[in-house]
C-alpha cells in the first residue's frame, strides 16, 4: 500500500469512528464541544505528515498508521485496583494522586483529600460541566490547534485532568498524576486532554507519570495546556515509561507571564515511537524557563523531542539541557528551537544537547536552531554526540569493577546532570534506579 | 522580437527574417541567433534548441551536447526549491538569455571617467592603480600587460604538467578527464540550479594537477586568459591527482557589477589519495542599493569529494556581496582518513540575505572535519547558517567540530542557525557550538579610551571576531578581506 493511500485510509477510519462517538455525546454543549468542532474541521483539512515535512524530517509515523486504533471512548475502561496502581507510582514521599485511565479521570483510584483551599484538581469533563466560568479567561489560549495529532486529540478527548491553583496558593505536596494507557481487549487510542492553570504567585509541583497496561498495542495521543500567570512557579516532571511497543505523542503548550518560573523535566524510557512537542511562550518580562530532558532508549525505540522557546518579550532567561542515551538499534531525535522576537532585548538563552551512542546500530539526529531578531542578546547552543570515554572506563575497571557495571556507572554519571536538577530527593533516587533498570546491562536488584 | 532590437541590419532584411519566422510560428524558434559585430546573444528563453545552440557555438562534441540535454530534460521535471530562509520575487526562467559571447567592453580613456564612488572603494581596498584600471574597464597601459603575466604563469604550469584552462577548452582538449569527472560530484540530478547549470553552463575553469605535483602558485581566475568576464552559469572542475596540492582563488575583493541578476554556478573538486585542494573565495558582487533594489542572486552548488585516503579539501569563503547568497560548499569524505574543512565569514548589510553553511558527509573511516562559520548581520539583513554533519554507518572514528558564531549590529537584522547533525556510528565524536552576541559596549569603550574612533574600534572588534577564518586565506587575500569587511559594514553602526 502506498503511503498516501494508507494515510487517507487511516484518516477515514478516525473520521468514521467519530460519527459513532459523537452520537454518544448526547449533544451536551460546552467549551469542549466548541473545540471539538474546530478540531474535526482541522483534522479533515490536514494530512498526516511525511518525512518531507520539516517538522517530521527524522520521524516516520507510518508504523502508527498501520493499526486501526479504537478511540478509548468506544471501549470499556479496564478495571484496576489500588494495589495494582500502587506498583506503578513513585513512592516514599508525600503526594496527592490523580489517576487517568485511557484518558478518563478515575475518582476511586485518586487521592485528592485535604487539598489546600483554592486548589481545584479533578476531571476536566466534570469541572467543565459544573463550573464552565473557570475557563473564561483561558479559552483562547487553549483553543489553538496546529498539527494533525493535536487535532486528533481534540476530536476524541472527552476527559482528562484539570488543575487550577488560585492566587497566592502554595501546594504543600507534589501532585502525582498517573496516566495508565492500554487495554487487554483491543488496540486502543487514548486521548487525554489536560489543563494546568497556575494563577498569580501560586506554586505547585506536578509529576506526570505515564505507564502502560495490558499486552495489546496502544497509542497515547495527549495534549497539555499550561498557563503560568504572573509570579507563579511550576515544576513539571514528565516521566514516560509506557509499554515498549506502544506509541506516544504528546504536545505541551505553555504560556508564561511576567516573573513566572517554569521548570520542565522530560524523562523518556518507554514507547516504540515517541514524539514530544514542548513549546513555551515567554509572554512577559523577567521570566525564567528551564527545560531538562533525558531519554534512554534501546531495541528499536524511536524518541523524538521537539522543543520551542519563544522569547516574545525582553529580559528573560531560558536554559535547556537534553541528554540522550541510545543503545541497540534505537533512534533519537532532538530539535530545539530558540526564537528571539524583534524587541526581545536582554534575552539570555542557553541550550545544550548531548548524546551517547552505546551500540553500532544506534542513530541520532539533532537540529538545534537559533532564530534571532534582536541584537542585545546572549544566545548559545551546543550539541555533542559521542561514545563513552574509554580512559574513564579503564580507570573504573582498573579498580576491579566489571565492564558492564563500569559502563553503567559512566552512563548514570552522564545522566546525572539532568537528574541532579530535580527537586524531589526521592524521585531522583527512583529515576536513577530506572536508569540502571532500563540499561539492561547489569542485573537490577531493588533494594 | 525583443531579441532583435539591437540589430543593426537593414530593415528589409529583418522583414525577410520575420516572414520566415511566421512560417514557423508553431515550431520552436530554431535559429534564434543574432550575429552582430559587437556581440552574440541568444534569444531569451530556454528549450532544447537553445541548448544545442550553446553547445555548437562552443564547438562541443556530441557527448557533451547529449549530457546538457539530459540535464535540461531532468531540470524540466524539477521544482524550484523554496526551503531556504530567503525571500525574493519569482524568477522567470524564460526571460533570461542563456548565451552571450564575451563582448568588448566600452573602454574608458582614463580613470577620470570612472564612477568616483567606485574609485573610492578601490582606494579603501588598497588596489594598485593598474589593477583599478583593469577592473573599471579602462584601457590598460602598455607597461602593465596582464596577458604577458598570465603567459609566464601558463609556461611554469605547463612545465609541471598542470592543466589550467577554461572548461570549454578542456572539453575539446582533454575529453577523457572531463568525461570521467564532470558531474561525478554534483550530478545534474542534484538540485534545481545544478541541473540548470549543467544544461546551460557558459564557461568556467578546469584544473588538473598530475600525480605528486605541488602547484607552485595560487591559481586564480584573474590570471586565466580566456575568462575575462564572470560568467552567469560558471562551471569549475578541479582534479588533484594522487599526492598533489593546489590552491585555487576565486573572485576578487573589488566590487563587481554585473547585469546578470541570477548566478547559478557549480564547482566540483576531486581529491585523490593524499591530495589536497584549498579553495578560497572572496565574493563581493553588487548587493543592491540601500533600499534593497537590484543586486545579484548568487545560487551556487559547491562540492568537493575526498575520494582517496588521506586526502583533504578546504573551503574558505568571505561573502560580503550579492543581494541573496545561497550556497553550501560541502565535502564528501569518502577516503579513509580524509579531512574536510570549512571556514566562512558572511556579512550582510542593508537588505541583503544570506543562507549559507556547509555539509560534511563522513563516509570513510577516521575522517575528520572542521567547520568555523562567522556571520555578521547589520542593517535590515537576514543571515542564516545552515549546515549538515552526517556520520555514515561505516565512518568508524569520525570526528567533527563545528563552531558557528553570529554577531548582530542593530535590532532590525536577524541571525539564524539551522545545524543538522545526523550520527549513525557509535564511535564518532561530533561537537557543535554556536553563539550569538553583539559588539560589547565595554569593548568599544576600552578602545575609545585609547584614542581609537568608534568606527575603527568596531572594525577592530569585527576583524578579531573573524580572525580564525581570515588566517586560513592566502596572505594577500586576507589583507584585502579585512578592508573589505570595513567597507561592507560602513554606515551600519552609529
Amino acid at each position: 500500500m502506498s503511503q498516501s493511500v494508507l494515510y487517507s485510509k487511516v484518516k477515514n477510519w478516525y473520521l468514521s469512528n467519530f460519527e459513532i462517538f459523537s452520537k454518544r455525546l448526547n449533544g451536551s454543549k460546552n467549551f469542549f464541544n466548541e473545540i471539538r468542532e474546530k478540531a474535526v474541521a482541522k483534522f479533515t483539512e490536514l494530512d498526516f505528515p511525511t518525512r518531507k515535512n520539516e517538522e517530521w524530517k527524522y520521524t516516520d509515523i507510518t508504523p502508527i498508521l498501520k493499526y486501526n486504533f479504537v478511540p478509548s471512548a468506544l471501549v470499556s475502561i479496564p478495571k484496576l485496583t489500588l494495589d495494582e496502581i500502587n506498583k506503578l507510582l513513585f513512592k516514599d514521599f508525600d503526594f496527592y494522586l490523580a489517576t487517568i485511565v485511557n484518558g478518563v479521570f478515575v475518582e476511586e483510584l485518586s487521592n485528592l483529600e485535604n487539598l489546600p483551599k483554592g486548589v481545584i484538581i479533578g476531571s476536566l469533563n466534570k469541572i467543565l460541566k459544573d463550573r464552565p466560568e473557570l475557563f473564561d479567561n483561558y479559552a483562547n489560549d487553549f483553543l489553538s490547534i496546529d498539527n494533525i495529532f493535536n487535532a486528533l486529540n481534540n476530536v476524541y478527548a472527552y476527559d482528562g485532568l484539570v488543575m487550577i491553583v488560585e492566587k497566592n496558593v502554595i501546594i504543600d505536596k507534589p501532585i502525582q498524576v498517573l496516566f495508565i494507557n492500554g487495554n487487554n481487549e483491543s488496540e486502543v487510542l487514548s486521548s487525554p486532554k489536560n489543563l494546568i492553570i497556575a494563577k498569580e504567585n501560586s506554586q505547585l509541583s506536578v509529576i506526570f507519570n505515564y505507564r502502560g497496561f495490558g499486552d495489546k498495542k496502544y497509542f497515547t495521543n495527549s495534549t497539555v495546556n499550561v498557563s503560568i500567570d504572573e509570579g507563579a512557579i511550576l515544576d513539571y516532571y514528565k516521566i514516560q515509561e509506557e509499554n515498549e511497543d506502544s506509541y506516544h505523542i504528546e504536545k505541551i503548550d505553555v504560556i508564561q507571564s511576567t516573573k513566572s518560573v517554569f521548570n520542565q523535566f522530560n524523562i523518556n524510557f518507554g514507547g516504540e515511537l515517541v514524539r514530544n512537542d514542548i513549546n513555551t511562550k515567554l509572554n512577559g518580562e523577567y521570566i525564567e524557563t528551564h527545560f531538562y530532558g533525558l531519554y534512554l532508549v534501546q531495541g528499536k525505540q524511536h524518541v523524538d523531542n521537539h522543543t520551542l522557546i519563544d522569547h516574545a518579550k525582553p529580559n528573560c532567561l531560558s536554559n535547556e539541557l537534553y541528554k540522550g542515551i541510545l543503545d541497540d538499534n534505537s533512534h533519537g531525535v532532538f530539535n530545539g528551537k530558540i526564537f528571539v522576537r524583534p524587541g526581545a532585548q536582554k534575552t539570555n538563552a542557553y541550550q545544550q544537547n548531548k548524546a551517547v551512542l552505546l551500540s553500532s546500530g544506534a542513530k541520532l539526529d539533532t537540529k538545534p536552531q537559533l532564530e534571532i531578531f534582536a541584537d542585545d542578546v546572549k544566545c548559545t547552543h551546543g550539541a555533542a554526540v559521542g561514545h563513552l570515554d574509554e580512559s574513564a572506563e579503564f580507570y573504573i575497571r582498573s579498580r576491579g569493577v566489571p565492564e558492564e557495571l563500569a559502563k553503567s556507572i559512566l552512563i548514570r554519571a552522564f545522566a546525572n546532570d539532568v537528574v541532579e536538577m530535580m527537586k524531589i530527593g526521592e524521585l531522583k533516587e527512583q529515576i536513577n534506579h530506572k536508569i540502571f533498570e532500563h540499561l539492561h546491562r547489569i542485573e537490577f536488584k531493588n533494594n | 522580437m525583443n531579441e532583435l532590437k539591437e540589430n543593426k541590419r537593414p530593415l528589409e532584411e529583418i522583414a525577410e527574417d520575420m516572414k520566415v519566422l511566421e512560417d514557423l510560428t508553431k515550431a520552436e524558434y530554431k535559429w534564434g541567433f543574432v550575429t552582430e559585430i559587437e556581440s552574440e546573444v541568444a534569444p531569451k528563453g530556454l528549450n532544447e534548441d537553445i541548448i544545442r545552440l550553446i553547445s555548437s557555438k562552443k564547438g562541443e562534441p556530441e557527448w557533451m551536447t547529449e549530457w546538457r540535454l539530459k540535464a535540461y530534460r531532468h531540470w524540466l521535471t524539477m521544482e524550484e526549491p523554496k526551503w531556504p530562509n530567503v525571500s525574493y520575487p519569482p524568477i522567470d526562467f524564460q526571460d533570461i538569455s542563456y548565451y552571450s559571447a564575451p563582448k568588448k567592453r566600452s573602454q574608458k580613456k582614463s580613470l577620470d571617467e570612472v564612477d568616483p564612488e567606485l574609485l573610492k572603494t578601490f582606494e579603501k581596498l588598497g588596489i594598485p592603480l593598474e589593477e583599478q584600471k583593469a577592473l573599471a574597464g579602462v584601457a590598460v597601459d602598455a607597461v602593465f600587460d596582464s596577458v604577458s603575466v598570465a603567459t609566464t604563469f601558463q609556461k611554469t604550469l605547463k612545465e609541471k604538467g598542470i592543466i589550467f584552462c577554461s572548461i570549454s577548452e578542456a572539453i575539446r582538449e582533454y575529453p577523457d578527464l572531463v568525461k570521467k569527472y564532470l558531474g561525478s560530484v554534483v550530478p545534474y540530478t542534484d538540485n534545481f540550479y545544478a541541473a540548470l547549470n549543467s544544461a546551460v553552463f557558459s564557461d568556467g575553469s578546469f584544473v588538473y594537477v598530475p600525480k605528486g605535483v605541488r602547484c607552485p602558485m595560487e591559481l586564480s581566475t584573474y590570471f586565466r586568459i580566456n575568462a575575462k568576464e564572470t560568467g552567469q552559469f560558471e562551471r569549475t572542475l578541479i582534479i588533484a591527482d594522487e599526492g598533489s596540492y593546489v590552491s585555487y582563488l576565486e573572485g576578487c575583493t573589488a566590487p563587481i557589477r554585473d547585469n546578470n541578476q541570477l548566478h547559478a554556478a557549480v564547482v566540483e573538486l576531486i581529491a585523490l589519495d593524499y591530495a589536497e585542494i584549498k579553495y578560497s573565495t572572496v565574493q563581493n558582487w553588487y548587493p543592491g542599493d540601500k533600499e534593497g533594489k537590484g543586486g545579484i542572486y548568487n545560487f551556487v552548488t559547491k562540492r568537493g569529494a575526498c575520494r582517496g585516503k588521506h586526502s583533504k579539501i578546504s573551503w574558505t569563503q568571505v561573502e560580503t556581496g550579492s543581494a541573496i547568497t545561497w550556497k553550501y560548499p560541502s565535502c564528501i569524505l569518502q577516503g579513509d582518513y580524509s579531512v574536510g574543512e570549512f571556514y566562512s565569514v558572511a556579512v550582510t548589510n542593508n537588505y541583503q540575505q544570506a543562507d549559507t553553511g556547509t555539509k560534511m558527509i563522513h563516509l570513510g573511516k577516521y575522517t575528520k572535519s572542521t567547520v568555523v562559520s562567522k556571520g555578521i548581520s547589520a542593517g535590515k539583513s537576514k543571515n542564516s547558517y545552515r549546515g549538515l554533519v552526517k556520520i555514515g554507518k561505516n565512518a568508524t572514528g569520525a570526528r567533527n567540530f563545528t563552531q558557528c558564531d553570529s554577531m548582530l549590529m542593530g535590532d532590525k537584522c536577524s541571525a539564524n542557525t539551522f545545524p543538522y547533525i545526523e550520527v549513525e556510528n557509535d564511535t564518532a565524536k561530533v561537537e557543535h557550538e554556536a553563539t550569538t552576541s553583539k559588539v560589547g559596549e565595554d569593548q568599544i569603550f576600552y578602545l575609545n579610551q585609547r584614542g581609537i574612533s568608534t568606527e575603527d574600534a568596531i572594525n577592530m572588534i569585527v576583524n578579531g571576531f573573524c580572525k580564525e577564518v581570515f588566517k586560513e586565506l592566502p596572505m594577500e587575500f586576507a589583507v584585502e578581506a579585512q578592508k573589505l569587511l570595513a567597507v561592507s559594514l560602513e554606515g551600519s553602526v552609529g
